[in-house]
């Protein structure tokens, strides 16, 4: 099996930083942290007053501020050519309202005085407007004022290094890949964001808030007659900076990543059945998210999202909560938005709640939701948590903050097992690498994943390479015939910066942290197909 | 900013005037070769819902420009929302100093010059001017119908989604080219589920217009179809006959759209390429009796008259009764090829169209089947032969000598909308399934339900 050094490497900062508590989380942070936290823009705390003011004179019992700028720049490229380079920022206010127990939210992008109050302003009419069809009055669960700034620690802003230097580092990793014979085509790209949100609240709440992500990608295809195949590398999103893309040695590695492609147009076609799976976590951390992740979003539970992302198995809560065995007993399930490096890092929410850390599954017993503060209540009786964990966010000024997940991530077994000593203790199985399709249904029950690199493994060993492999089984089956995880070196942090969920939908980044894990007897799929 | 940008920006969504004005002005501060400013300006409204109470409701507005700069062959472009000089000027600098950055693009092709577009007639203003209240009454409306045609099953829980928006785009060039384009949409959507929770319903609807659909209607039909769907039925996964209601259809055919790509097509990585080379355009792809086709003055489609560099988007007849006759050509492509440019493939919207029948004939002449609601989280599996992967949701059931008999459980299935249509046993009147989309039911022998999911 292909070896990674540099993700090796990786793997043993990160594995050893977000596995345990958060302080010792702090072993990932950059020594030399550069970018001091900016402090809020006075010209935006005043529009957030104006908007307050506003709203409460217009009637509203609770309004929130969220003032945002966004810069976004993406290079892409193919094979010896930059396909785009663009540069985009965005500024604006959302301003949300409480008025009788119902939301009311209106945004602009115009900046002034006289927009500020008419958005408070529309907001509380539609917050009225709403009373009409209305049964369940919004409370929301306390929280303490907090005033404060934070960034994302980092060495070097990707936004502060010059374009020079990343399309030097696209166009050398795809020099390399197409050093490989049968490699035709070849895509690399990174897109960075830099976000500087403030929110004022009525209850006093004023935070700044600066977040940096980066995302770089790969792919690599080969073609021969009448067939292709596509690689792409799986190179986590992550809130970091620059010296994230830099400790992934994309020059170093392209030509190795591009040769799976030529690999996967000889690899033999998987015999469809009932097969041990091994699921490297470049691929379970997609699964975790799925199965896992979404489902445990209360909003989904009380039916919030039956219209478009769905429902959840994982309900009606008085019935699952400290009840329903999600998993065996090596299975921990931990909630986080202050892990260090990760997508849904924060110090505080949307709704200025401080970041969370929690268990949703514990030694396979399913405890506790995703909650914001207007749904915290509706599960204290059962859990005995009565604030919010702080999973309220909105993907833009112009949208309204919602549910979203957090960094949700398998824990590692005590025993400190690698991915070798699974394929080891191993008699036939598919080893399943990196993020192929998916899908899973609306309450989360049946899936159906695939991957971009397939091994199979026969007594112990892995004996050669497959493709057109896909698995698909039922969420509470599936984690039940999970019997063997890796220990913390093989832990790894992947994420994704586009989940959608909500109507309108909006989009988030989460990361997931993964260890190698065994499932017992899934069903395999062929993809193949004949036109 | 001179008074008439700033009246045109303040009142929500841009006019062609201030467009013009806006343009003209950021274009004048540019000194870069070749300079393209495109402008996109709406304004949204909308309410979510759910258990019989609004969840959240709200509006947003903005007006954002692009400056793509070009020098020799050299091209990038930077964005913002910030209308004033300054930020103006800031902008257009970034994009002509990213551009100077960026290495030189054998494949760009120069600004287009002036054009002439198709007057596509698709804002409406009473869509534009949908106001909190009257959505508030339309939501009342289909929880009430909802309400009243679920009682059989008890008190039906309802969720969906009503929005409306107002949308202007201008693209505007230094070499004279100036298109502006505006045009409204509203959509609603609505999930009933029986207090059991055996039996889910869903119907939606989606126009240009917002006097075309009936938000009481579909809570009735999403009520009705919670109700039929209680306690469903396993049937084993396996190969049926499936009747896919216009919704379901409008689900997977616009998947069609990236395999319509003429470079991947010439570049050996499509489903439309020969295997020793070129692409299949000539080739029987589908049944005879399909034809799909984008244009954007179709009055069913109503779509934008120009893609995103201001080149005129036209009727462009993809598949005619089954024969491959087009692809789609980026400027650079139709000239290393010698074809004609097509612009994005979705870019006029797109219809399938064939057939005369209602989804109750298909239904009528189906000896044994699965009819299919609608469709959910739909991933590619194999590009080679546009497979994909899905579920079906909130509507599932047995067809036996041409009658519904029974409910069945969702099921994921592997399809792909190319071959399916080579499995074509009917295929429906089309009609309108969402903003900018004409879809028929279609009957497909042999569809491939491969497992069977526990999902309400």
């Amino acid at each position: 099996m292909p070896n990674n050094p540099t993700r090796r490497d990786f793997i043993k900062t990160a594995g050893t930083a977000a596995a345990l508590t958060a302080s010792a989380g702090l072993r990932l942070e950059p020594l030399a942290q550069t970018i001091e936290a900016p402090s809020a823009d006075p010209f935006a705390i005043e529009l957030a007053n104006e908007a307050l003011n506003a709203a409460r004179s217009a009637g509203a019992s609770y309004a929130d501020v969220r003032i945002a700028r966004y810069r976004r720049q993406a290079v892409a490229t193919r094979e010896r050519q930059v396909t785009n380079v663009s540069d985009s920022e965005s500024y604006g206010m959302g301003v949300r309202t409480l008025v009788d127990g119902c939301w009311g939210f209106a945004a602009t992008s115009r900046m002034t005085k006289p927009g500020a109050r008419e958005a408070a302003q529309t907001a509380v009419g539609i917050s009225a407007a709403a009373r009409e069809v209305h049964k369940r009055r919004v409370e929301l669960a306390p929280v303490k004022p907090v005033q404060g700034t934070w960034i994302t620690p980092v060495l070097r802003d990707p936004l502060d290094v010059p374009l020079e230097e990343k399309i030097a580092l696209l166009l050398s990793a795809n020099e390399a890949a197409l050093k490989v014979k049968g490699v035709q085509f070849v895509n690399s790209g990174v897109s960075a964001l830099r976000e500087i949100k403030t929110l004022v609240t009525s209850e006093g709440t004023n935070t700044t808030q600066t977040f940096i992500r980066v995302f770089p990608t790969f792919s690599a295809t080969a073609v021969q007659t009448g067939d292709f195949q596509t690689y792409e590398e799986e190179l986590a999103p992550r809130g970091e900076g620059w010296d994230y893309v830099d400790s992934l040695n994309m020059a170093g590695n392209a030509e190795r990543w591009a040769s799976m492609a030529v690999q996967k147009l000889a690899a033999k076609s998987v015999e469809a059945g009932t097969w041990d799976v091994i699921l490297d976590p470049t691929n379970l951390w997609l699964t975790i998210h799925e199965s896992i992740g979404h489902p445990t979003e209360l909003d989904r539970v009380l039916g919030e999202e039956a219209n478009y992302a769905g429902t959840s198995f994982v309900a009606p809560p008085e019935k699952v909560i400290g009840q329903l065995k999600y998993g065996p007993a090596i299975m921990n399930i931990q909630a986080d938005r202050t892990q260090p490096g990760s997508l849904s890092r924060v110090a505080w929410d949307d709704e200025g709640v401080p970041a969370d850390q929690w268990l949703l599954i514990e030694k396979g017993i399913f405890k506790d939701y995703q909650t914001t503060r207007e749904q915290a209540s509706r599960i204290a009786k059962l859990t005995g948590v009565n604030r919010s964990h702080g999973c309220s966010f909105a993907e833009s000024w112009s949208e309204v903050q919602f549910q979203r997940m957090p960094n949700v991530s398998l824990l590692p077994a005590d025993k400190d097992i690698s991915l070798d000593d699974i394929v080891a203790a191993t008699d036939r199985g598919i080893v399943i690498k990196n993020r192929g399709s998916w899908s899973i249904d609306h309450q989360r029950y049946n899936f159906q994943f695939s991957g971009q690199a397939f091994y199979e493994v026969r007594n112990g060993k892995i004996t050669g390479m497959l493709r057109d492999v896909a698995y698909q089984s039922n969420t509470p089956v599936f984690w039940n015939s999970m019997d063997m995880i890796g220990g913390k070196s093989s832990y790894w942090v992947g994420g994704t910066f586009t989940d959608g969920k909500g109507e309108p939908s909006q989009s988030s980044s989460v990361s997931h942290g993964a260890v190698p894990a065994r499932f017992r007897s899934v069903t395999i799929l062929n993809t193949r197909r004949t036109a | 900013m001179s008074q008439a940008v700033r009246a045109g920006v303040d009142s929500g969504l841009l006019s062609r005037d201030a467009a013009r004005t806006l343009a003209d002005r950021v274009l004048k501060m540019s000194v870069a070769e070749e300079t393209r400013v495109t402008i996109e300006s709406f304004r949204d409204g909308n309410t979510r819902f759910a258990d019989a109470s609004i969840t959240t409701s709200g509006s947003s507005e903005d007006t954002s420009l692009t400056v793509t700069a070009t020098i020799g062959r050299r091209r990038a472009s930077a964005t913002t929302n910030i209308l004033d000089d300054a930020s103006l000027k800031r902008t257009v600098d970034l994009a002509t100093r990213l551009a100077g950055l960026a290495p030189e693009d054998p494949e760009l092709m120069p600004e287009l010059g002036p054009q002439t577009y198709a007057v596509v007639g698709a804002f409406i203003d009473r869509t534009a001017n949908l106001d909190p209240e009257t959505r508030t009454s339309a939501v009342r409306q289909a929880v009430e119908a909802a309400n009243r045609a679920g009682k059989a099953a008890g008190q039906i829980f309802t969720a969906g989604f009503l929005q409306s928006n107002a949308r202007a785009i201008a693209v505007a060039t230094s070499k004279g080219l100036f298109a502006y384009h505006r045009s409204t949409g509203a959509d609603f959507s609505i999930t009933a589920r029986t207090p059991d929770g055996t039996g889910s319903g869903w119907a939606s609807g989606g126009a240009r217009d917002w006097h075309a659909f009936d938000t009481a209607a579909a809570g009735r039909v999403a009520a009705e179809k919670a109700v039929a769907s209680r306690n469903p039925e396993v049937l084993d996964p396996g190969h049926y006959t499936a009747v896919l209601e216009p919704q379901a259809v409008n689900d997977l055919i616009p998947l069609l759209g990236a395999a319509l790509n003429a470079r991947n097509a010439d570049e050996g990585r499509s489903p439309f390429s020969k295997p020793d080379g070129g692409t299949r355009i000539g080739e029987t792809v589908a049944d005879p009796r399909v034809t799909l086709y984008s244009d954007p003055e179709d009055r069913m489609l109503l779509g934008q008259p120009f893609d995103n560099e201001g080149l005129p988007v036209k009727r462009t007849v993809w598949i005619e009764k089954g024969v491959l006759r087009n692809l789609a050509y980026t400027r650079f492509w139709a000239q290393k090829q010698g074809k004609q440019p097509t612009g994005a493939p979705l870019a006029g919207g797109l219809a399938l169209v064939g057939g005369t029948k209602t989804t109750e004939q298909l239904i009528a002449g189906c000896e044994r089947g699965i009819l299919v609601t609608h469709f959910f989280y739909i991933r590619s599996l194999e590009p080679r032969t546009v497979l994909q992967t899905g579920l079906t949701r909130d509507g599932t059931f047995l067809i036996e000598k041409g009658r519904i008999t029974r409910s069945l459980r969702n099921f994921r299935w592997n399809e792909s909308p190319l071959l399916m249509l080579n499995r074509l046993e009917d295929i429906g009147r089309s009609e309108p399934t969402s903003v900018g989309r004409l879809m028929p039911a279609l009957r497909i022998g042999q569809f491939d339900f491969s497992s069977s999911s526990d999902a309400i």
